[in-house]
């Protein structure tokens, strides 16, 4: 595996904390959640599916998706248009000036084009087949965002659509570096989430774990809170190889060391009853990377949320660290849980930790007694050591995914 | 390089559930098409479809676990059973290790028939944009998402390796094998349960292809209605269905003794970068897959004995792979045989292209080259060897299918006899 080595060389975010690397960023580290009060529904007077979801209020799609694009498309795939475009212009790499099976797109897709599938059934059924969009069979599918941006941007190598639930941005990345490995040169690879349209709030409003609360401050608070909110937006990063890297003399953020993925081959209604499957991803994971646990500096958390998952994660650090007090985040306290846009996002934190040496806080925790003894970041935090992130995830249904990336400095190359 | 070998079909298609049904059917030619009976077609453009007659309880499912599953996971489930069992793998055994074992499952589409139907039953006929939650069935996220169908298999045999649903639209069946395929060669897993799996007929399906006139119109004669390659071709059938591959890294399959199907020996995906339902006449893209598929297996136009055409009946998919075996093969493109099982079980999106691999491994087991049935008049443009309406013998050792969808998906995969890798 070290004979191929793949490079976060550019970021693209599209997420409740921000639009573009920076704005995410400087939010991220004032601690401004875009977690927020869901309007009410109207009409009907049924209770709202879900009450608050972290949202991105400032994301202008016109500024990314012609008017003729736009209409084709979901929010969803706007948003991933947007976040491709930031992450190709932040590695300035420039598509019509390559060779383009040299350049391919992995998308993480969650719950589709929710709006667009949700406003032509509704065409359907109350005014008839007529009045249904031609472009039905393109805007909602689950590959609509990579198809886009495959075409936008002349990416013609294998192009690849993971699903996978909140395990799917490190699933993705791993596509992206087995696609580098088998020398495609550069992976536009992440994943971005719209589910806040009425019908997919309706449809999530029956998960484990999902907060009734009102309040966006205590709403989702991991290790010692009572459930999880969800969120839409999500995350693009451009991952190229090393030869590119050198090549191109860019700057890089990180280098992804590893990527492993297990199930909990479990029952698909409930929790599992253990983490061991979740520990077993974390250590296949710095096995791979050749790192001993000793020499991982943050862990990006899952922050489930649950009472059964935060506990699982617990256990799980316990057991991989043993006493050490390895620095623990949930940024993701500031976005809510984003689907398949979630883990591209914390992948895209921790570049940005690991570029930056300053650890995301989490936000708003209150954490249990229980919890005691893990170091979790509750404020931005310095970090001149930080060499080496774990960034772990996992999705409904039981999917495990552990990811390890290894700053710039440490990454190797002489051009960070 | 560890090398993946097939050790288990199953099959759910339509005109029959069942690998040997499947089988006997494509090699009869007779399609499975008729008037759709899933929901009153009349208000539509296309109202025929290639359905499966499936009884979930038939195949062991639970009214929990129908209640739980949408169709498309509920077939899935099906055909995975009948591949594991025809694997002979023990999932029980103590020297069975379920860590190394992983799922990829394909699918376009998704759970949209329960998606659609809680809707509508929701909304009041699509009257309410802010549904009430309390009026939709429970279990709905894993409607929603997708990756519930990889979970409910690796729950469902209790794996632990990796798991994912691969969603390339109509190229998902073809590359969930590949993607299977990348997690056993680098060594991830030794077993993948692999395959692809859509249940597309529901009336919003149905119509978002009216809508572009994708699909035939040809309703009055639905057995003749899918006609790939033929010049009285209107569109495609859809279909559903699901098949389930059992892969395994090869030294893993010889050392419990499995009977081995045949070896995946090639597989590339490119994507065509310029429309997301149009294809360039000349098949460029949908070429450069199927080369790279070939020469993972360092095979020579030759070698091939049997293409699984990708064959939707449209004209311009038609004409854009036709154009794509020239250019691979050149004139040894008017000597292997081709032909398209759409003819027979429609296109069932997401999953035609593991049904389609299931075939390969069949034909390769079997020595019959299944008929492109309904090919009475050959468009002048394609001027191949489609293999009109009978099958044939044929020792084929080297099978190649090709996808092609929505999104501007092409992908190619090679199946070869045991021992016939270059």
């Amino acid at each position: 595996m070290r004979a191929s080595r793949a490079f976060i060389t550019g970021l693209g975010v599209v997420a409740p904390t921000g639009v573009g690397t920076t704005e995410h960023w400087e939010n991220s580290l004032r601690g401004a959640s875009g977690i927020a009060a869901l309007p009410e529904p109207g009409g009907g007077g049924h209770p709202a599916p879900v009450r608050t979801a972290g949202q991105v209020s400032g994301f202008d799609a016109d500024a990314f998706v012609d008017s003729r694009l736009a209409v084709q498309t979901d929010r969803g795939t706007w948003m991933a248009l947007a976040a491709a475009r930031l992450a190709l212009d932040d590695a300035r790499l420039t598509p019509d000036q390559e060779f383009p099976f040299d350049l391919s797109v992995v998308t993480a897709a969650g719950s589709g084009g929710n709006a667009f599938g949700q406003r032509e059934i509704q065409a359907l059924w109350s005014q008839g087949p007529r009045k249904v969009s031609a472009y039905q069979s393109i805007g909602w599918f689950y590959a609509a965002s990579t198809g886009q941006i495959s075409i936008r941007h002349q990416l013609k190598g294998a192009c690849g659509v993971l699903v996978s639930d909140g395990a799917g941005g490190i699933d993705a990345l791993a596509q992206a570096h087995r696609l580098i490995r088998r020398r495609t040169g550069a992976v536009l690879v992440g994943g971005t989430e719209a589910p806040l349209s009425p019908y997919a709030l309706v449809c999530q409003s029956d998960q484990y774990g999902i907060s009734r609360d009102p309040d966006p401050c205590t709403a989702y608070r991991p290790f010692g809170g009572a459930g999880f909110v969800p969120g839409e937006g999500g995350a693009m990063l451009m991952v190229e190889s090393e030869e590119r890297v050198r090549r191109r003399g860019l700057r890089v953020y990180a280098e992804i060391r590893s990527t492993a993925a297990t199930h909990d081959g479990w029952d698909p209604a409930e929790p599992p009853p253990d983490g061991t499957q979740f520990t077993r991803a974390v250590r296949e994971a710095l096995r791979r990377a050749d790192c001993t646990p000793d020499d991982i500096d943050v862990v990006f958390a899952d922050g489930a949320g649950t009472a059964v998952g935060d506990r699982q994660e617990a256990d799980m650090i316990r057991a991989v660290f043993g006493g050490r007090p390895v620095p623990v985040t949930v940024p993701k306290t500031m976005t809510g849980r984003l689907c398949s846009g979630g883990a591209s996002l914390d992948l895209a934190w921790a570049a940005l930790a690991l570029t930056h040496r300053v650890i995301p806080p989490s936000v708003n925790l209150d954490p249990a007694a229980e919890y005691a003894d893990l170091d979790l970041v509750l404020s931005p935090r310095e970090a001149p050591e930080l060499h080496t992130a774990l960034v772990v995830a996992r999705g409904t249904g039981g999917f495990n995914a552990a990811a390890v990336l290894r700053g710039p400095a440490g990454a190797g190359t002489d051009t960070g | 390089m560890r090398r993946t070998v097939v050790t288990g079909v199953g099959v759910m298609a339509p005109g029959g559930t069942g690998r040997e049904q499947f089988w006997a059917r494509i090699v009869d030619g007779k399609p499975a098409i008729r008037r759709i009976q899933a929901f009153d077609p009349s208000p539509y453009r296309s109202q025929i479809a290639a359905e499966c007659d499936f009884d979930p309880a038939a195949h062991g499912l639970t009214a929990r676990e129908v209640r739980r599953m949408d169709r498309f996971v509920q077939l899935a489930v099906a055909a995975a059973d009948e591949a594991l069992a025809d694997s002979g793998l023990d999932l029980a055994a103590a020297d069975t290790d379920t860590d190394r074992i992983g799922v990829t499952l394909g699918s376009a589409v998704g759970a949209t028939i329960r998606l659609e139907d809680e809707y509508v039953v929701a909304s009041n006929h699509g009257a309410d944009w802010h549904v009430d939650r309390r009026h939709v069935l429970p279990f709905m996220y894993q409607s929603l998402v997708p990756s519930s169908a990889a979970a409910e298999l690796a729950a469902r045999y209790r794996v632990h390796g990796p798991a994912a649903v691969v969603s390339t639209g109509c190229t998902s069946g073809i590359d969930s094998l590949g993607h299977a395929l990348t997690v056993i060669e680098e060594g991830s897993a030794d077993v993948m349960i692999a395959g692809a799996s859509d249940a597309p007929i529901s009336p919003i399906t149905v119509t978002c292809f009216d809508a572009i006139r994708a699909t035939t119109n040809r309703n009055d004669e639905p057995e003749q209605a899918s006609r790939p390659f033929d010049a009285d071709r209107a569109g495609f059938v859809l279909g559903e269905g699901s098949a389930v591959l059992l892969l395994e890294e090869y030294e893993h399959a010889r050392a419990r003794g499995a009977e081995i199907y045949c070896e995946i020996t090639g597989y590339a995906a490119r994507a065509n970068g310029f429309h997301m339902t149009g294809l360039r006449p000349d098949g460029f893209e949908l070429s450069e897959a199927i080369l790279h598929a070939m020469d993972g297996s360092r095979l020579v136009p030759e070698d091939l004995g049997y293409i699984s055409a990708h064959g939707s009946g449209t004209r311009q998919n038609d004409r854009h792979e036709t154009a794509a075996y020239k250019r691979v093969l050149g004139e040894t493109a008017y000597r292997v045989p081709i032909s398209s099982i759409k003819s027979v079980v429609g296109h069932s999106l997401g999953a035609i292209g593991s049904i389609e691999m299931a075939a390969c491994a069949l034909v390769i087991q079997r020595g019959t080259v299944p008929p492109t049935a309904n090919l009475t008049t050959r468009d002048p443009e394609c001027d191949l060897d489609y293999t009109p309406l009978e099958a044939r013998d044929a020792d084929v050792r080297h099978a190649l299918s090709v996808g092609s969808g929505f999104g501007g998906f092409q992908s190619a995969m090679v199946f070869s006899g045991l021992g016939e890798a270059a």
